[in-house]
C-alpha cells in the first residue's frame, strides 16, 4: 500500500449527460512508468486531468503519496501541484512569450527564480530535447509542430517533478525524434526517479517506455499489467489493440 | 386539464430561467470575491500589472478622448437651439459641464473600453482557456486568478477614473470651441461659467462611476473568457457576452449610482 504514489479509486466523471469516466481503479506504483492505451475519446487525457485537480471527479477518490487529494484548494493545491509536470496533448504553450519564457515559466513565475538562473536551465532542458540554443528567443507560433511538442515537454520537466504526466509525448514526430524522446522519458524514471504516466497510440513506443500498461475502455481500466505480460495478457480487448486489428470486441 | 398543462408548461419553463439567472449571478460574485481576494494577496506580479495599465489607460486614450470631444460639441450644439428661444445662452456652459462630467464621460467611456477592452480580454483569455493554457499555467503552480485576472482588474477599476477625467476636460473644451467658434460666445465668461457652476461633486460621482464601469468591464471580460466554451466558436460567444454584458451591466448601475449620489 505505501509504496504507491498514485491511487485512483472508483473515479467517475460525467460531462453533461455523457459518462466518460464510469470507474476508474488505477495504482501507480512509485518510480515506474506507467503507460496508459485506449481508443480516441475514451478518456484517457480526462483521467489524467483529474489527478492534477484540473477536471474536478463526480465521485471516487484520489490519494498521491497517500494523501487525500481530490478536493484541494488554494495554498495546498498550489504546492502539490509542485510534484507534477504534464505534457499536454495540444502543447498549450503561452503564445504570448518566447520559447525560453515558456520552458523557465514554473521556475521563474512559479518559484519566483531569477531569470539568470532559469536560463541556463531552460537551454539545458531545451537541448535535452533536441532544440538549440537558436530558437530560445523566437515564439511558439514561429516553430513547427514537432518543435512546439518538445518545447513544452521541455516546460513539463524542467523543474525535475517527481510525477509527469506525457499526452501523446511522440505523436506528430518523426521516427528518430520520437525515438530520443522515449529516450528522454525512460531517463526521467531511471535517473531522475521520477514516476511518469504516459498516454501514446504508438506501441513502439509503449514497449520502449512501459514499466507498466493499463487499458481504458468504456471509462474502466479493463487491464493492467507488467509490460512483460502485454502480448499474452488473455484480454481480447488489448489483443485487439495492441494488433491495430478492425475486428474484435471493442466497438466503434 | 389542456389549459393547466400549457401554463404549467411556462411557469417550468419560467422557474428553470430565473434558477439558471441566480446561479449564473451566484458563480459571477464568487468569481469577483475571487478576483478581488486575488488583487490583495501575493505574490504580485508588478510588470503585468504596468502592462495592463498601459494597455487599458494609454491604449484607449485615442478612443476615450474623441468621444468626450465629439459629445461636448453636440451638447454645446444641441442645448443652443434649444435655450436660444428663452435667450438662456448662458446656460449653455452648465449643460456642458453637468452632462459631461455625470454622465456622458464616464457611461460613453465605459461604453468605448467595454467594446475596446473588454471584448480584447474575453478573447485572450477566452483563447487561452480553450488551448489549455490556463491549465498548464495551474500545472506550473501560477494561479491564473493571480497572474492573469487580478492585474486587468486592477488596472480596469483603476485606470478608468483617469481616462474619465481625461475626457471630462476634452468634453468641457469641446462645448467650449463650438461655444465660442460657432455660436459667438465670449470665451472669458463661457469659461468662467463652466467654472462658478461645476461642483467637485459632479466630477467625483463621474470620477466613481467610472471606476466601477472599469471593474464591470474587465470583470465581465475576464469572466467570459475564463469560462468559455471549446472551440473557436466557444471564445467569439465569450467575447460577445463580455460586451454585451458588460454594456448592460454599465447603464443598469449608471442608473443605480445615480439614484445614491443625487437623490
Ligand atoms: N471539458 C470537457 N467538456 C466536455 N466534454 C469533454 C471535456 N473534456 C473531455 N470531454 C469529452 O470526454 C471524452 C474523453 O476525452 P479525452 O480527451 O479524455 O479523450 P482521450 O482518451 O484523451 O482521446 P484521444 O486519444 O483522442 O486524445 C471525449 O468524448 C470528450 O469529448
Ligand atoms: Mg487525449
Amino acid at each position: 500500500m505505501k509504496n504507491f504514489k498514485i491511487e485512483m479509486q472508483g473515479v467517475k466523471k460525467s460531462f453533461g449527460s455523457k459518462d466518460v469516466l464510469r470507474n476508474v481503479n488505477l495504482d501507480v506504483k512509485k518510480g515506474e512508468s506507467l503507460v496508459i492505451i485506449g481508443g480516441s475519446g475514451t478518456g484517457k487525457s480526462v483521467t489524467i486531468k483529474t489527478i492534477l485537480g484540473l477536471i474536478k471527479p463526480d465521485a471516487g477518490k484520489i490519494l498521491v503519496d497517500g494523501q487525500d487529494v481530490t478536493n484541494l484548494g488554494g495554498n495546498d493545491r498550489d504546492e502539490y501541484l509542485k510534484k507534477f509536470g504534464m505534457l499536454f496533448q495540444g502543447g498549450a504553450l503561452f503564445d504570448s512569450m518566447t520559447i525560453w519564457e515558456n520552458v523557465a515559466f514554473g521556475l521563474t513565475q512559479g518559484q519566483k527564480m531569477s531569470k539568470k538562473e532559469a536560463y541556463p536551465i531552460a537551454i539545458e532542458k531545451l537541448e535535452a530535447v533536441g532544440l538549440k540554443e537558436s530558437i530560445a528567443q523566437h515564439y511558439p507560433a514561429e516553430l513547427s509542430g514537432g518543435m512546439q511538442k518538445r518545447v513544452s515537454l521541455a516546460r513539463a520537466i524542467a523543474r525535475n517533478p517527481e510525477i509527469i504526466f506525457f499526452d501523446e509525448p511522440t505523436t506528430g514526430l518523426d521516427p528518430i525524434m520520437a525515438d530520443v524522446i522515449n529516450d528522454l522519458i525512460r531517463k526521467c524514471v531511471s535517473e531522475l526517479g521520477a514516476t511518469a504516466v504516459s498516454i501514446t497510440h504508438d506501441m513502439a513506443s509503449v514497449r520502449k517506455i512501459a514499466d507498466s500498461v493499463a487499458m481504458i475502455y468504456e471509462g474502466e481500466i479493463i487491464w493492467h499489467g507488467p509490460i512483460e505480460k502485454l502480448d499474452n495478457s488473455g484480454n481480447e480487448y488489448v489483443d485487439q489493440f495492441i494488433n491495430g486489428r478492425a475486428e474484435g470486441p471493442v466497438k466503434f | 386539464m389542456f389549459l393547466i398543462d400549457p401554463i404549467l408548461n411556462v411557469c417550468e419553463r419560467l422557474g428553470r430561467r430565473l434558477l439558471m439567472l441566480f446561479s449564473i449571478v451566484g458563480r459571477l460574485v464568487m468569481f469577483a470575491f475571487h478576483a478581488l481576494r486575488d488583487v490583495l494577496v501575493p505574490p504580485y506580479y508588478p510588470k503585468l500589472i504596468g502592462q495592463q495599465f498601459i494597455n487599458i489607460g494609454y491604449y484607449s486614450l485615442t478612443v476615450v478622448g474623441l468621444t468626450a470631444l465629439f459629445s461636448g460639441m453636440v451638447l454645446a450644439l444641441q442645448s443652443y437651439t434649444g435655450f436660444a428661444r428663452f435667450n438662456a445662452e448662458s446656460a449653455i456652459a452648465n449643460v456642458v459641464v453637468l452632462s459631461i462630467t455625470r454622465e456622458l464621460a464616464p457611461v460613453l467611456a465605459g461604453l468605448m473600453v467595454a467594446g475596446r477592452i473588454g471584448a480584447s480580454i474575453a478573447a485572450e483569455i477566452g483563447t487561452m482557456r480553450v488551448t489549455e493554457q490556463i491549465d498548464a499555467m495551474t500545472t506550473l503552480s501560477v494561479n491564473p486568478f493571480q497572474y492573469l485576472i487580478a492585474p486587468r482588474v486592477l488596472a480596469g477599476t483603476l485606470m478608468l477614473p483617469v481616462l474619465v477625467f481625461i475626457a471630462d476636460i476634452i468634453g468641457v473644451f469641446g462645448g467650449f470651441i463650438v461655444g465660442v467658434y460657432v455660436l459667438d460666445f465670449n470665451p472669458y465668461t463661457y469659461i468662467q461659467q463652466t467654472w462658478d457652476f461645476v461642483q467637485a461633486m459632479d466630477v467625483i460621482s463621474g470620477l466613481v462611476k467610472a471606476a466601477v464601469f472599469g471593474f464591470i468591464v474587465t470583470l465581465m471580460g475576464c469572466y467570459c473568457g475564463y469560462n468559455s466554451g471549446r472551440g473557436a466558436q466557444g471564445v467569439g460567444a465569450a467575447t460577445t457576452n463580455a460586451v454585451v454584458s458588460a454594456s448592460i451591466l454599465i447603464l443598469i448601475f449608471n442608473y443605480i449610482l445615480t439614484q445614491v449620489f443625487f437623490s
